[in-house]
């Protein structure tokens, strides 16, 4: 979008008057950015590292009044992380979030794209899984006590994971010469797409229960789980069909001629290429979601959001909500920046990998 | 006594079908289907059944909160173990459901839980319109005043032509006009989106005052970086009563809530705390010895262990332990009992005899 917006602007204005006025332009932006950042950036500076406190009690912070109280985030660390979770297992979801990480940093290097990378996931899944929820040698613990940062990981990871496959059908189907098919993934993906998260999230916390009648339970993270994943499957069921379109019918044709039926051609030919001109926007809508899934606090889960909020609300620690906000601002931002960061280098690495073939 | 537990699944299983429509109806069918054990609801025996009772709560400083380990503790969590001990003896045979106010009614309606300690008021269209019962009343709150100890001033009725903070969307404003009205003066409502706007508001001297439940002025209170320059006033200029919700139609359990919630007032009556229950238990007062469930008839109804208020009383305490424990001048929200203190010492807290 960028690109195309340097091009109008470059195109609509002639050279000799851009160079007069852009002298102008920018001397007055970098007046009013320094501006900005005396105003908005000092005080938060001072505030943040300046006048803060590292260490100490709440009383410490209380005392000294001004900068921000570190040693609130840093007393309550392991509960902000891992929530609700027995102290005594917390290695487990330390652990699960550990080979999570790893794993999805493994997929992120072009390197580690091979068959056996979805057999990782399949694994790794399960052993998340395990170590959370437990079974065998490991004590139960139930969902309601999960929480911190391996649920917004969870609900990421597996809700794109998930949602993947289900955007992959959705994108065929919509693109399919039949009409039942079509019409199906046309409707579930516009009505998805048409309607915010958060209604889904109370709907299927609110009515779902309801409907169905007592006795039958249904765990409030699965039912959120779902949500995010078929959230996350319209989503990419777009970003997939757009793969699709751009995607030559030679392709199909010569793949057709090759002898290949319909199913195979698609199957090794069209979706691999589409797929690989969808990572971009894969990356942008992962980055979405892994911020969005927050908004699982309206349903009371308690994600890393959540997690800072309720360790807020301690009665030996009030007062100091702006630093649990601040901090896990900071942890949202850097996941976040992180990975686009690397959208951005993969991108530049697959131009000139297509540069050359 | 006990409802067996094949019949209780059954009847739980009507009382789904009432909870989920809600309309009368339904409910006659039901009441006609449980026959015989009319008024005996399926909760106790799905609770039995669980093995845990299902609690309700919604997460604040003093009444539901989490601690370092990532254990429940508050107020609220307090009464929800006492019920837990009193059907299984164990405090920690409870589940605690976390609800946003938005959620609760439908997680109580659905039955995701037994039963509400959310901070809930007891309000006539809940019970009339919605169909909820009510427990005793746990927590006296109201509308009050918080103001900077500089301000010098002592009731709420001399704030006149005071600039007060008060929160969007709540009945706070209302209440605050119809003070104003009642007693012939004026304020000036700033209303901000979000209490921690008015916290520091407050701190710069921008409101003279902020106005909200009592509870949540301890709260804000203590939120401010210097808590002991600013006072509560003792006025309330509104009732806000707070009880345990439950669902329609379910009269045992209903009981069962009433009588646990009223032990620990009981005990504070009688002078029982956790360290003297044991003694208390040596007693040859017959009132003590009833209301500790050594003379047969008065504890034992619905299969409860005999001596589930002992238990009670020795796990959780009596109601000025958890007061104290958990919103106290000792913790750091600092709460007066206020109306919160026995009949005998001018409160409203009141226990009908364990007889």
């Amino acid at each position: 979008m960028s690109a195309a917006a340097r091009i109008t602007t470059a195109r609509g204005q002639r050279p000799v008057r851009r160079g007069a006025t852009r002298g102008i332009r920018s001397a007055t932006l970098t007046i009013v950015a320094v501006a900005i950042g005396a105003v908005v950036l000092v005080p938060f500076v001072r505030w943040a590292l300046v006048d803060a406190r590292w260490t100490g009690t709440a009383d410490d912070c209380r005392r000294e009044g001004v900068g921000a109280c570190w040693a609130f985030i840093g007393h309550k660390l392991p509960f902000i992380f891992f929530g609700l979770y027995p102290p005594a297992e917390r290695w487990r979801p330390a652990l699960a979030t550990i080979v999570i990480v790893a794993l999805v940093i493994a997929t992120m290097l072009p390197l580690f794209w091979r068959r056996w990378l979805v057999a990782a996931w399949i694994v790794a899944l399960g052993l998340f899984l395990w170590l959370m929820g437990g079974g065998g040698t490991l004590p139960h613990v139930a969902t309601q006590q999960w929480g911190g940062f391996p649920i917004t990981m969870m609900l990421t990871v597996l809700g794109l994971g998930v949602g993947l496959p289900i955007g992959i059908l959705l994108a065929l189907g919509r693109r399919s010469r039949l009409t039942v098919p079509r019409l199906t993934a046309t409707t579930i993906v516009e009505v998805v797409r048409g309607v915010p998260l958060v209604a889904v999230l109370y709907l299927s916390v609110l009515v779902v229960p309801l409907a169905l009648s007592t006795g039958v339970e249904i765990d409030k993270l699965l039912l959120a789980q779902a949500g995010v994943a078929v959230f996350a499957g319209a989503y990419l069921a777009e970003a997939v069909r757009g793969g699709l379109q751009m995607v030559p019918p030679r392709r199909l044709d010569a793949a057709r001629a090759l002898g290949l039926t319909r199913w195979q051609s698609m199957r090794l030919v069209v979706l691999p290429e589409a797929l690989r001109i969808v990572i971009p926007a894969f990356i942008s809508i992962a980055v979405g979601f892994f911020q969005d899934t927050s908004l699982i606090v309206i349903i009371g889960l308690f994600d890393l959001l959540n997690t800072a909020r309720l360790a807020a609300q301690d009665p030996a620690w009030l007062g100091f909500h702006t630093e649990a906000y601040v901090f896990v601002g900071a942890v949202y931002f850097a996941g976040s920046a992180l990975v686009s960061r690397y959208g951005l280098w993969l991108e530049r690495r697959m131009a000139t990998s297509t540069r050359r073939t | 006594m006990t409802v067996s537990r094949a019949h209780g699944l059954l009847a739980s299983l009507a009382l789904a079908g009432i909870a989920a429509c809600s309309s009368g109806a339904a409910g006659d069918v039901a009441g006609a289907s449980a026959g015989a054990h009319r008024g005996q609801g399926g909760t106790l025996s799905a609770v039995r059944a669980r093995g845990a009772v299902k609690c309700g709560i919604t997460q604040g400083a003093g009444f539901a909160t989490a601690d370092d380990s990532g254990r429940w503790r508050g107020f609220d969590v307090d009464f929800c173990r006492a019920l837990a001990v009193a059907i299984f003896g164990d405090t920690s045979k409870v589940q605690l459901v976390p609800f946003t106010q938005q959620q609760r009614f439908s997680g109580l309606q659905s039955g995701e839980v037994d039963l509400l300690v959310n901070g809930s008021s007891v309000t006539s269209s809940r019970a009339l319109e919605r169909n909820f019962h009510f427990g005793p009343v746990y927590f006296y709150d109201g509308q009050g005043f918080l103001t900077p100890k500089s301000s010098k001033v002592a009731r709420a009725a001399q704030l006149d032509g005071a600039t007060v903070c008060v929160q969007q969307g709540t009945t706070t404003e209302l209440n605050l006009a119809d003070f104003a009205r009642k007693n012939g003066i004026s304020f000036k409502p700033v209303v901000m989106e979000d209490l921690r706007g008015a916290v520091g508001a407050l701190a710069s001297g921008r409101c003279d005052a902020i106005s909200q439940d009592g509870a949540g002025l301890a709260t804000t209170r203590t939120m401010l970086r210097n808590p002991n320059e600013y006072v509560i006033l003792p006025d309330r200029i509104s009732k806000e009563p707070i009880a345990p919700v439950l669902r329609f139609g379910d009269d045992q359990w209903l009981e069962v809530v009433n009588w646990v919630f009223r032990a620990p007032v009981e005990a504070e009556e009688f002078g029982i705390s956790r360290a003297t229950v044991a003694r208390a238990a040596q007693s040859s007062d017959p009132s003590v010895r009833r209301f500790l469930g050594l003379e047969p008839g008065v504890t034992d109804g619905f299969g409860l262990n005999a001596r589930w208020t002992y238990n009670v009383i020795a796990a959780i305490g009596n109601y000025g332990e958890i007061f104290d424990r958990n919103l106290g001048p000792k913790t750091p929200l600092g709460m007066e009992r206020g109306l919160n203190k026995l009949w005998s010492d001018g409160g409203l807290m009141y226990s009908p005899p364990f007889r």
